[in-house]
């Protein structure tokens, strides 16, 4: 059976013909071409596929493309403006956190929703908050100094996107 | 955390070029091209661990929708196409060659492992070849298989291969035999020790993915595959699989998210992938889901062995005595069986001058999933044994750990070293190094930690573990006298733009390495340009010259010494055009800084305006020189590399739950010299949490009765995550390589090297007060609360 579906992504309409057991993750990478969303398991453990559905991170794995009719999307795509890196992006440059690159779209999805909800979170909370995203390339030690980072940054930017 | 100093000056942190691409989602892996017209294959893969495979009834399957071929083994094998090659022979103790059964593409008659490859299902959509793959049916004969190496070579254990006797590969040896016999028959204490190196599923992050193209135009094949040496892939695929010449078949390996060795090995998927688009003039790709990563990627590890030390009566090593059984699965992967020897046994000397060893090694094929190099590759397998065993010698003797490998590091003045299996070691010093993870562990310290942890009713426990490493195998002819069959050198090329700026092609490979950046800086500060205005390109065959790959810690230490030597020769031309315009001897001009100036004057040209020259030659040496700025150098190192360092891990046990928590970790290691210390940090980390998650969490599991892999997706096998590793105190004592140009040692896995043992001896000493002996890799919380439990009842009874 083929659907159709219209959802917003990063700021733009757009709409899909798909199989109804599409999922989001494929929709986002196969219909829309928006390829920084990475598959990395079938089991809904790596992270690798988190996005923002209406503001709150999301393993676009978990979610049927049609579940996500009219939903405001974000990818790692849209969270750079045109004139600067999101402070998430800019401190994961500074710190090194990242390696071969292929957690970290989900990785950063993730932390500037953990930020959203606790602007100032200890190592602790950003560890346990991190436990849904797996990387096997820094170790996490770069990566939770990013968050740490990425916070301080994000608090004296107004705590927005 | 970057350098405020972002000139790329070697020594300075520089923030990565390829980061800016990775961060915004514009990384552009395999999985993420799709080329024009493009199919999609499903592999179905044995969900026997042994069985003979009869008829393969694909009529159903091919009347479903959207699908377009099915092929099966019958069909490459008319197709001519053979199996899939080893890289390394090994001649075995009695002058023999390993055995080496052939490894079909899609099985022959017969699967031995689960995930074995069957048939491919090529369909519109990838949906739909998996669909279809449901409809084909098989007739398997199930058959008895063997899991475990040990019980592989017992009479009667049903045989992997008919071609190999008790399920054996090889049995090789290393070592005098005679002289380790004799000191074992002085010696005043005798350690002994069986331990298990558990397997592991490396585990990329991005599963494997590969893309056929033919072009029927030219007759040219192209393949986008997740590779971490597609030279490598295009030698081994076109000259034994698929028969190809090598200019008709370019190899792309983009971005790659990770490998930890699990993608240097020419895989099935490939080759078919690669066939089928010629067959069906269509492109054809292939993406594993996790699941199929688990029983298709080569698996690492998977040891048994008894060592047995020998001591004088000042506690000096006398002799090492080995007995390992490798498991290497159920095919030959394609250096597999260098690892259990010439990188494993070969290291056994570890940081000490223990004057004899030897190893008797037994490799042998279970129906499991085949095991080749991760990270580490031999040396986390000798290092363990070593360590392990140096631990429980200190602990018999009653002599503190740190104090007993002092007493027998290899004396500062003793380099070059040559131990008795074979290595010379150019340069170290145990000592120093040792010394600094002592201090940043605040080792003298830790019985206070100790006892103010038994106030709160946890055991902690400290461990120590020195390593030695080799990293960029080589040379290409000492690695040909044992068994390699490929060069180990590696290739660059300094292509000089006619404005100055400067593109790096190099035979490395990067999939989280931070190539693009290092070898940046590298070239920024020796040809005097802006790093933005160096390049990197690498993974394409079509670009690179013919290179070797990454793997072994070998891109600086080779790849770096081979830009290099391409920018000496780029030097030297410039040098000569120098001279030219300059009206001076060519002895005269000295190079420095970006400019070539006559000695003792200030006459000078810069690096750019005679990159211009050398492609506008106007007024140009044209008789004496051709022009254009753009050379090409092949390096072959002298000798391997000997990076090593002592880390030390601190840990907590709860004795209610069995939980180990790492509550400090120190990693001291010598890297020779070091171009961005931000990077070396960030591979100490990553190498670190992969030898953490073998020593606490990782375990790969096959049921003994059928063969089935238990630990095949991340909510069976334990990856670590943030919640589970400490930060790290990383240091670096630098002792430079004597014999390559930048006396490099490489680093990419000795964070994975040293900190197994060093754990495991931790969670010992933990255990010590309750009376527990040396525990297995994993120690899960499970074994330990058991060990615990069982430790508290006999203590209540007595």
């Amino acid at each position: 059976m083929t659907l159709s579906v219209t959802m917003t992504v990063n700021g733009k309409t757009r709409t899909g013909t798909i199989e109804a057991r599409t999922l989001l993750v494929q929709f986002l990478r196969d219909t829309l071409g928006l390829t920084g969303t990475h598959v990395g398991c079938d089991t809904s453990q790596c992270g690798a596929c988190v996005i923002h559905v209406d503001g709150r991170s999301v393993k676009s794995c978990t979610m049927l493309a049609i579940q996500a009719e009219g939903a405001d999307i974000l990818t790692i795509e849209g969270l750079a403006t045109a004139a600067a890196l999101h402070p998430m992006q800019e401190a994961f440059r500074d710190n090194h956190g990242l390696q071969c690159g292929f957690c970290t779209p989900g990785m950063v999805m993730s932390a500037v929703d953990l930020v959203r909800h606790n602007p100032t979170p200890s190592e602790h909370e950003i560890r346990e908050w991190l436990e849904g995203n797996i990387c096997r390339c820094t170790g996490y030690h770069n990566i939770v100094k990013s968050v740490q980072a990425g916070a301080a940054a994000m608090a004296g930017a107004g705590g927005d996107d | 955390m970057t350098d405020a100093d972002q000139s790329g000056a070697v020594g300075t942190s520089l923030r990565r070029k390829e980061d800016l691409r990775f961060l915004t989602g514009q990384g552009r892996y395999t999985d993420d091209f799709n080329r024009p017209g493009q199919l999609y294959a499903y592999i179905l893969r044995s969900p026997h661990a042994h069985a003979t495979v009869g008829a393969i009834e694909t009529e159903g399957a091919l009347a479903a929708p959207g699908i377009v071929a099915i092929y099966t083994g019958a069909d490459l094998a008319a197709a001519g196409i053979g199996g899939l090659p080893c890289g390394w022979g090994i001649t075995d103790k009695f002058g023999k060659p390993m055995a080496e059964p052939v490894h079909p593409v899609l099985a022959q008659g017969k699967v031995r492992h689960v995930g074995d490859p069957v048939a491919v299902v090529i369909a519109e959509t990838r949906e739909a070849a998996k669909d279809a793959a449901e409809l084909i049916e098989i007739e398997y004969g199930a058959l008895p298989a063997v899991i475990d190496a040990v019980e592989a070579v017992q009479p009667g254990a049903p045989l992997v291969f008919a071609e190999a006797a008790q399920n054996t590969c090889y049995e090789w040896e290393i070592g005098d035999q005679g002289a380790v016999d004799a000191a074992f028959a002085r010696a005043e204490h005798v350690a002994r020790l069986d331990l298990v190196n558990n397997r592991l599923v490396p585990n990329a992050m991005e599963p494997r993915s590969a893309i056929g193209e033919y072009d029927a135009g030219t007759g040219d094949y192209t393949l986008y595959t997740t590779s971490q040496n597609p030279h490598v892939i295009r030698l081994l695929m076109g000259a034994y699989v698929l028969h190809l010449p090598e200019h008709k078949l370019r190899v792309v390996a983009p971005d790659v998210g990770g490998g930890f060795g699990s993608k240097i090995y020419h895989y099935a998927e490939e080759a078919i992938v690669t066939w089928a688009s010629g067959q069906l003039r269509r492109p054809v790709k292939w993406t594993a889901d996790r699941s199929e990563s688990f029983l298709s990627d080569a698996q690492g590890r998977d040891h048994v062995t008894h060592v047995e030390l020998a001591l004088d009566g000042d506690a000096k090593f006398l002799a090492l005595r080995v007995s390992t059984v490798a498991n290497l699965g159920a095919y030959l992967s394609t250096f597999a069986p260098a690892i259990p020897t010439i990188l494993y046994a070969t290291l056994l000397a570890g940081t000490y001058a223990t004057p004899a060893i030897h190893c008797a090694v037994r490799a042998v094929f279970t129906n499991t999933v085949p095991v080749d190099a991760y990270r580490g590759a031999g040396r986390p397998e000798a290092t363990y044994v070593v360590e392990r065993i140096v631990d429980v010698a200190a602990r018999q003797l009653g002599i503190d750990p740190a104090e007993l490998r002092r007493r027998n590091f290899i004396a500062k003045d003793a380099y070059p070293y040559q131990t008795p299996v074979a290595l010379q070691y150019d340069s170290g010093d145990y000592f120093t190094t040792l010394d600094m993870a002592l201090d940043a562990a605040d080792y003298a310290g830790f019985e206070a930690r100790r006892r103010e942890a038994a106030s709160r009713g946890k055991l902690r426990g400290i461990g120590i573990a020195t390593y030695i490493e080799a990293c960029g195998i080589a040379p290409s002819k000492v690695a040909g006298a044992l068994g390699a069959r490929a060069g180990l050198y590696e290739a660059a090329e300094i292509r000089v733009h006619p404005t100055g700026s400067v593109t790096v092609f190099t035979g490395a490979h990067s999939h989280g390495q931070g190539h693009e950046t290092t070898f940046a800086q590298l070239v920024a500060s020796g040809l005097g340009v802006p790093v933005e205005n160096v390049d990197v390109v690498h993974g394409d065959t079509a670009k690179i010259p013919f290179g070797m790959g990454t793997y072994g810690s070998r891109s600086l230490a080779v790849g770096g010494s081979a830009i290099v030597k391409a920018m000496d020769k780029v030097i030297a031309k410039g040098r000569k055009i120098a001279a030219h315009l300059l009206e001076a001897a060519e002895a005269d001009i000295e190079f420095k800084d970006g400019q070539f100036t006559v000695a003792g004057t200030d006459r000078a040209k810069s690096f750019g305006e005679i990159a211009l020259t050398a492609y506008v030659p106007h007024n140009y040496p044209i008789e004496e020189l051709e022009p254009g700025l753009d050379e090409t150098a092949f390096y072959d190192p002298k000798n391997f590399t000997y990076p090593a360092g002592a880390h030390i891990a601190e840990v907590e046990i709860d004795r209610d739950t069995g939980v180990t928590r790492v509550v400090r970790f120190t990693a001291s290691d010598d890297f020779g010299r070091i171009i961005n210390p931000m990077i070396v940090e960030g591979q100490v980390h990553g190498g670190l949490a992969q030898g953490i998650g073998q020593a606490l969490f990782e375990s790969t599991v096959y049921d003994k009765a059928s063969g089935q892999l238990l630990t095949g997706s991340f909510m069976d096998y334990c990856m670590p995550r943030a919640g589970d590793l400490p930060n790290f105190a990383v240091s670096h004592n630098v002792t430079l390589c004597t014999h390559n140009p930048l006396g490099v040692k490489g680093c990419g896995e000795a964070g994975a090297i040293g900190s197994p043992a060093a754990i495991m001896n931790a969670v010992s000493d933990a255990l010590a007060p309750l009376g527990i002996g040396p525990v297995d890799m994993p120690a899960t919380p499970e074994k330990l609360w058991r060990l615990i439990q069982s430790s508290m009842t006999a203590q209540a009874a007595e």
